[in-house]
């Protein structure tokens, strides 16, 4: 006899390992036993959950945490969760952004302007029970100036530092080197010093290791699990009052019709979108019941923006941008090109505002547009006439040629992964085209190379602009500049006009609220008028939510604003649980369980007899 | 070959004594040279993991550009802070310093510190890896078990309905996008569709605040539509490939002589059949063990999976440098461990293989 026939029991045949798998699979399938499904329905759901007393909002981002040391943190969802967590010495109004207090109940400049002076309130308590102090948050802008580690996120609020002391524990004193209109918004996360004078290495720490973490915000982070969610719960001394829910969640989805299939089926409350949900994405939810789509004028600017001849402070010239788009004619011409409409309706979908100036009109106190005479509308036949006027006009192929006499195309920057990008690309392409230039799209993964590099014509811009515009203003001046051309500056484009520097300079150290708002106005004219950034359009925010959850929630702007990745709390902080609610939840019921097992027991114990019974070899079978 | 020519997988773990007819020759001359084959192969392996070593090291110092900029992308920082990172990254050192810094590091498992999370490389592997290897482990025990069984089968009945219908619809799926696959289920099983409740949660790995069996519970539940969508298009593969094996043994001698002594088909196909046709699909297997430690990015998108698929699309975006080229390294290093225990294990099954 062959040993190779004899019956092997102890040996895993492949049936019964696909049996036990099959099995396996039905046990698990069991967790979800339709004796208690996960609900189709929120509102079939609403009535099971009604039960539950635990009210959790949870929030489906796109992005997942890059550290949870506020020392460090980049991303927006982390920086969003630190405002949750650690109160700013300041706040912005909801209603229209203006500054209100946070930690700090008062400030106000010495006759110099080189002295501010911060009123720390005395009912605020770090979640561990001990007082919040003027010494906290010296301790924390000490830190930053002293340690470079420290400063990897937030360092540029304190380069104008000179010195920074708690004379009280209501009195916080920041002696600047030069005025700084900007003391109203130090978006610093002000942290408990007896907690983080033990962290050794600042740069290396994530303040992941032990939770609850020791905040004043509004939320204690309780849990945290990379990659997968942020879990926090109220905090229940918290100065301005206590959140409504019980729980937020931020949960991460990399895929986004993932995370939208979660809403509509119940699982989160809210879908912030990658930054903003797509027109398709919009439009599939808004004739969902107990569904609200917020779509909202939003923080950023969508602009084409222009090599203007990148250089380096050292006056050196580097990159290769075209020499026409030297010529502020050129420039003007282009804004003209432009179909601001079309682009609005077509690419974004109604889901965006035709651009203007610099700064969103969301941002009332700073929002320019240009005035009639002013305005550099979509007029082909005139951008015909300036590029003729400039001298660039159309050769017998009925292409445009630069001074060489090469025909112009322009290479415009495009980032890969934004579909807009590729879009509109296409249709500057077409309206550039019948202007006799020529357009390449050079859509790159990273295009921070070629862009620092200045070798680039064109390239699509944007950034998400604060309620106190310095930032995007800053890095058009000449002092963002790279130091040589090897170096990285903080500009955006290399723009370097004498007079945009000027009018920046003033509005930093006007602290006329009034008066700098005038000044930024004409800094934004200016930008208009050279033709480096043209805006092309605002972005709406479009998020969702699910209203059997959320009765009300807090948009900033109170009139008409986002939810996700406000410029403070009041979103999370002021969201009130919808009556029916129970919690956002993909849990299985214990019930599910059971059953699941039971039944995957079943499948296994038959599976594995009618292999035992088909085992019973008659004598025939072997030798 | 005879019947008795190759063991069974099982068996061949009894040794390669067992493993064979006597044109092997005498036992101490196999064992030397089975020895010989193992310090070759293992040789080998320890020759490409240098040359994996240092070329992820500068494979990824081809990518123009200055690490700091991708660091600090976006932000204000100043000429000092960027000289602190040159300094704490040691960017500021010359090339060859910094690549026997990263090779004597690498050697004490230290694999240099993430530019974005700011955390050790090998913290951020060993927190997705267990995570990967939940997912593509399950998948691949599953999708390996079905293929070989499916595969004997088509192959067994070739040319039958149940033939023709397990290779038109391995085909089928293993030609449909994973991430779609995904998607499809998402919508159908988890959001609900129809008579169809929402079964499955539509993301991630856990619900979280759970504890002892009921996080067991909680992740087996999380787990089940990313492992059936992997299963569902990486099954075909193993199927194709049992089958055309089985096929090519179909008409040897030494089975017509088992169906001859009387022995059931069945047993003629477990025993003597599939034993002698497992070797290409043993060479699939670990190239598919080795591909399990890398995760599968697409899947692990559309699941929300917090693997190292995720992390390496993460590295990339930026690109995290240390954190690109450590998992470039765990990656080759899986692939050539596996490839290198597939070549050890080839000797045991077919024992012709290493003479």
């Amino acid at each position: 006899m062959n040993r190779h026939d004899q019956p092997n029991r102890g040996r895993l045949r492949p049936r019964l390992l696909a049996a036990a798998a099959a099995a396996a699979l039905t046990l698990t399938a069991g967790l979800a036993t339709p004796l208690n499904p996960v609900p189709q329905q929120a509102q079939a759901k609403g009535s099971q959950q009604a039960k539950e007393s635990k009210k959790v909002l949870t929030v489906a981002v796109a992005q997942s945490v890059d550290s949870l040391s506020p020392f460090l943190a980049s991303r927006l969802l982390s920086t969003s969760i630190h405002r949750l967590m650690y109160e700013y010495l300041t706040n912005y109004d909801p209603a229209d952004n203006h500054t209100v207090p946070g930690l700090a109940t008062k400030w106000e400049p010495s006759a110099d302007k080189l002295t501010w002076t911060y009123t720390i309130r005395s009912n605020s308590t770090w979640s561990d029970g001990r007082q919040a102090t003027a010494a906290d948050a010296a301790w924390t802008f000490n830190k930053m100036m002293t340690d470079q580690g420290a400063a990897t996120a937030n360092g540029s609020f304190v380069t104008n530092f000179r010195k920074v002391t708690a004379p009280s524990p209501t009195q916080l004193v920041i002696e600047l080197k030069k005025p700084q209109a900007t003391m109203g918004a130090l978006d610093v996360p002000i942290v408990p010093q007896h907690i983080w004078e033990k962290v050794k290495d600042f740069s290396k720490f994530n303040n992941d290791q032990s939770f609850p973490i020791v905040g004043n915000g509004p939320f204690v982070l309780t849990d945290y699990k990379p990659d997968s969610y942020v879990r926090l719960k109220p905090n229940k001394t918290f100065w301005r009052g206590a959140p409504k829910f019980d729980e937020l969640v931020f949960k991460y989805f990399k895929d986004q019709d993932a995370a939208v299939a979660a809403l509509r089926k119940g699982e989160v409350s809210f879908v912030a979108g990658s930054p903003a949900l797509t027109p398709a994405q919009a439009a599939s939810l808004k004739g969902e019941p107990n569904i609200k789509v917020n779509d909202a004028p939003g923080r950023r600017f969508y602009a084409l923006a222009t090599n203007p001849g990148a250089q380096a402070k050292d006056g050196k010239h580097f990159g290769d941008g075209a020499e026409s788009l030297l010529n502020q004619k050129v420039r003007q011409a282009l804004f003209m090109a432009i179909d601001r409409k079309t682009l609005v309706d077509k690419v974004f979908q109604g889901h965006a505002v035709e651009g203007e100036g610099y700064i969103p009109p969301r941002f009332s106190t700073y929002h320019w547009k240009p005035s009639a005479s002013q305005e550099l509308a979509y007029d082909p036949a005139k951008a015909a006439q300036l590029l003729d006027a400039a001298g660039y006009k159309k050769n017998a192929d009925g292409k445009r040629v630069e001074k060489n006499g090469k025909p112009i195309d322009y290479r415009i920057l495009c980032h890969a992964t934004d579909p807009n990008d590729k879009a509109v690309g296409q249709y500057v392409k077409e309206w550039f085209g019948k202007l006799g230039i020529g357009v390449t799209l050079n859509c790159l993964d990273n295009v921070t190379d070629p862009w620092l590099a200045g070798k680039y014509d064109l390239a699509f811009d944007g950034w998400s602009v604060n309620p106190d515009p310095d930032f995007v203003l800053s890095i058009h001046t000449c002092g963002a500049l790279p130091a040589t051309a090897k170096d990285t500056g903080a500009t955006d484009n290399f723009i370097c006009d004498k007079k945009y520097d000027e009018l920046y300079d003033q509005q930093l150290a006007e602290y006329d609220t009034a008066k700098r708002a005038d000044l930024v106005k004409q800094m934004e004219s200016r930008l208009y008028d050279t033709g480096y950034m043209n805006v092309m359009a605002y972005p709406n925010a479009v998020e969702a939510y699910r209203t059997d959850q959320i009765k009300s929630i807090e948009t900033m702007p109170k009139a008409a604003g986002n939810i996700y990745g406000q410029d403070g709390y009041w979103s999370w902080w002021s969201a009130v649980p919808a009556d029916a609610s129970g919690a956002s939840s993909d849990g299985s019921s214990s019930t599910g369980v059971i059953i699941g097992i039971v039944a995957g027991v079943v499948v296994l114990v038959g599976v594995g007899a009618f292999f035992a019974m088909r085992r019973r070899a008659t004598a025939e079978d072997r030798e | 070959m005879t019947a008795e020519a190759t063991p069974s997988l099982v068996e061949a773990t009894d040794g390669p004594a067992q493993a064979g007819p006597s044109v092997r020759g005498p036992r101490a001359r196999t064992t030397t040279a089975y020895l010989r084959y193992v310090a070759g192969k293992l040789g080998g392996a320890a020759v490409s993991l240098l040359a994996v070593l240092v070329t992820s090291f500068f494979l990824f110092r081809l990518i123009p550009g200055d690490p700091v900029k991708y660091m600090t992308g976006g932000r204000q920082v100043s000429a000092g802070q960027l000289a602190y990172y040159r300094v704490e990254f040691g960017l500021d050192l010359p090339l060859w310093r910094q690549f026997t810094d990263y090779c004597g590091k690498a050697l004490t498992g230290d694999l240099g510190t993430s530019y974005q999370f700011r955390a050790p490389v090998i913290d951020k592997i060993s927190e997705a890896l267990p995570n990967t290897l939940l997912l593509t482990g399950t998948a691949f025990v599953l999708y390996t078990a079905l293929g070989i069984f499916l595969g004997t089968r088509s192959a067994w009945r070739n040319g039958g309905t149940s033939d023709r219908l397990n290779t038109g619809l391995a085909l089928t799926l293993y030609s449909i996008p994973s991430f779609w696959l995904g998607l499809l289920l998402i919508i159908v099983f988890s959001v609900g569709m129809g008579p169809i409740p929402g079964l499955f949660p539509t993301g991630g790995m856990e619900s979280g605040g759970k504890e002892g069996f009921a996080y067991v519970l909680d992740v087996a539940h999380h787990l089940i539509l990313p492992v059936v969508t992997l299963v569902a298009v990486e099954y075909g593969q193993t199927l194709l490939v049992t089958r055309s094996a089985l096929l090519d043994e179909m008409g040897s001698d030494y089975l017509t002589t088992a169906r001859a002594k009387g022995l059931r088909d069945d047993l003629v196909r477990r025993r003597h059949a599939v034993p002698n046709a497992l070797l290409p699909t043993v060479t699939l297997i670990f190239i598919n063990l080795g591909r399990t430690v890398a995760g599968v990015i697409l899947v692990e998108t559309v699941f929300s999976w917090p693997g190292l698929g995720g992390l390496f699309y993460q590295a990339l975006s930026v690109p995290d440098l240390p954190l690109v080229q450590g998992l470039f390294f765990v990656f080759a290093s899986a692939v050539i461990v596996m490839n290198t225990l597939a070549d050890l294990i080839y000797p045991l099954l077919d024992p012709r293989v290493g003479r």
